[in-house]
């Protein structure tokens, strides 16, 4: 796994119950109610330990996921949108994170945007199904992705703050 | 192997239009239905669904075969899944992540093991993974690994259409050391994707309807009823002639052999007659044959 804070903080969000996909109708709602619980838990634990990073919604079927996450270096906050589908094969597969605005910039995404992970991820989360849901994904997926590249792309000037902030 | 259509002049088209395109100039005659999108999505699943059952050679019928030639886990997974669901039997293929090993598998719902039977398989590399992984960079390719492992696939594609040789249930290829494992694997009684085990059921169902067939393999012997002629079948060149014009057999491995032998120097061969210099120049002899 993850380094030792990675592995704490995943440790305290609530694991998930229900196995069922988009496809499942009345499964996927109680699967739908389960992610919500999780995510909304996780963002609590983030905003106690003053680590709040992300917000994330979906549209009503729960298909589609759409939000912001936000990095902070140097005292400078930078703020990202997110987005991602759920694959019909979920959760046994992953959803594929997409960071529009940084399409192109670093050679740790595919075109479109889909963030590449580490070779780590996959076999973690397949150990996992159906355990692990969208809050773990963004707490192994998008986070450790985002402590590295982006001080990475700030250093090289490839990215520039908005506005100051704090 | 989905890249291995794009040319310069291509540029901007999506990979499936640049095959099209390629495979079209290749041959005009065959029968081309295109669609771009990604097939792990809900809406595009059921349309991709669809065009499996409906999209065969005589519309409304489902297809032959489907071929997977997808470069990621996801999209291997989402095909899995409406194949199980259709009872459809499909071929995987793939290369691996550093492009020194790939393979091709044949799933028949119910009857092999499913994509989600188990855990990826991987073709042993025998290599140590830090001299090709390099920290920050993520996959490698070869169009040559792939070009290989398109052409097996196509090949067990031929095999199971036409009904010939032995169609491989799985098929790996070691570029490293030029290794081509084969195998065949039953399916997972608890395979996570609960259409497998559907398919296991009926498959099994299938086969105890089938009634019990001897495996005998009996060489037929020609007999003619009457010989009124007395024709006896001898062969042109005696023993002798045959032990005398073949050679050592050099000590090969299973599966290979020589086209012919040739034989050691023998001193007891026929007597020939062989040419005398006659002292004559070329010159000589070039008008000698001329004044014949």
């Amino acid at each position: 796994m993850a380094d030792e804070a990675t592995r704490r903080i995943v440790s305290e969000i609530p694991v998930l119950k229900t196995n069922a996909g988009p496809r499942d109708r009345e499964l996927w709602v109680q699967r739908l109610k389960e992610e919500y619980q999780s995510l909304i838990r996780y963002v609590e634990n983030n905003k106690n330990a003053d680590t709040d990073w992300f917000r994330l919604e979906s549209n009503k079927e729960g298909t589609r996921w759409f939000g912001k996450c936000w990095y902070i270096h140097d005292l400078l906050k930078y703020e990202f949108d997110i987005e991602f589908d759920i694959p019909i094969t979920y959760p046994t597969t992953a959803p594929e994170i997409a960071v529009p605005e940084l399409d192109g910039k670093t050679a740790k995404m595919y075109r479109g945007g889909k963030i590449c992970l580490t070779d780590h991820f996959k076999p973690l989360w397949a150990r996992n199904v159906p355990k692990f849901g969208l809050a773990h994904l963004m707490a192994l997926g998008l986070g450790p992705w985002l402590a590295v590249e982006i001080p990475d792309l700030i250093q090289k000037g490839v990215i520039q703050h908005k506005e100051k902030c704090n | 192997m989905n890249r291995l259509f794009f040319q310069p002049h291509q540029a901007g088209l999506s990979k499936v239009q640049a095959a099209e395109h390629t495979l079209r100039n290749i041959n005009p005659d065959v029968l081309f239905e295109v669609h771009n999108y990604n097939i792990t999505t809900v809406e595009n699943f059921q349309h991709f669904m669809d065009r499996i059952s409906n999209g065969g050679l005589e519309e409304g019928k489902p297809v032959d075969l489907v071929l997977s030639c997808v470069d990621n886990f996801e999209a291997r997974m989402a095909i899995n899944t409406a194949c199980n669901e259709l009872g459809q039997t499909w071929m995987e293929s793939g290369v691996s992540e550093n492009a020194v090993s790939g393979h091709i598998q044949l799933i028949i719902p119910g009857e092999s093991a499913c994509f989600a039977c188990a855990p990826p398989l991987v073709v042993a590399a025998n290599i140590d993974e830090k001299t090709l992984k390099r920290e920050g960079v993520c996959a490698a390719s070869l169009p040559t690994t792939m070009g290989v492992v398109a052409g097996i696939l196509v090949q067990n594609v031929l095999k199971f259409l036409l009904n010939f040789g032995t169609v491989s249930f799985y098929l790996g290829y070691n570029a490293m050391q030029d290794f081509f494992p084969t195998m065949s694997m039953k399916p997972n009684p608890q395979c996570d994707d609960r259409n497998c085990r559907k398919q296991q059921e009926e498959y099994k169902k299938k086969v105890a309807a089938l009634p019990k067939q001897e495996a005998v393999q009996e060489e037929e012997e020609i007999i003619h009823e009457d010989n009124e002629w007395g024709i006896e079948l001898v062969s042109e060149v005696s023993e002798e002639e045959l032990k005398k014009s073949s050679g050592p057999v050099p000590n090969l491995p299973e599966g290979i052999t020589v086209a012919y032998t040739i034989p050691k120097k023998q001193e007891d061969s026929v007597p020939q007659v062989t040419v005398e210099d006659s002292g004559e120049s070329l010159e000589d002899l070039m008008a000698k044959m001329k004044n014949m």
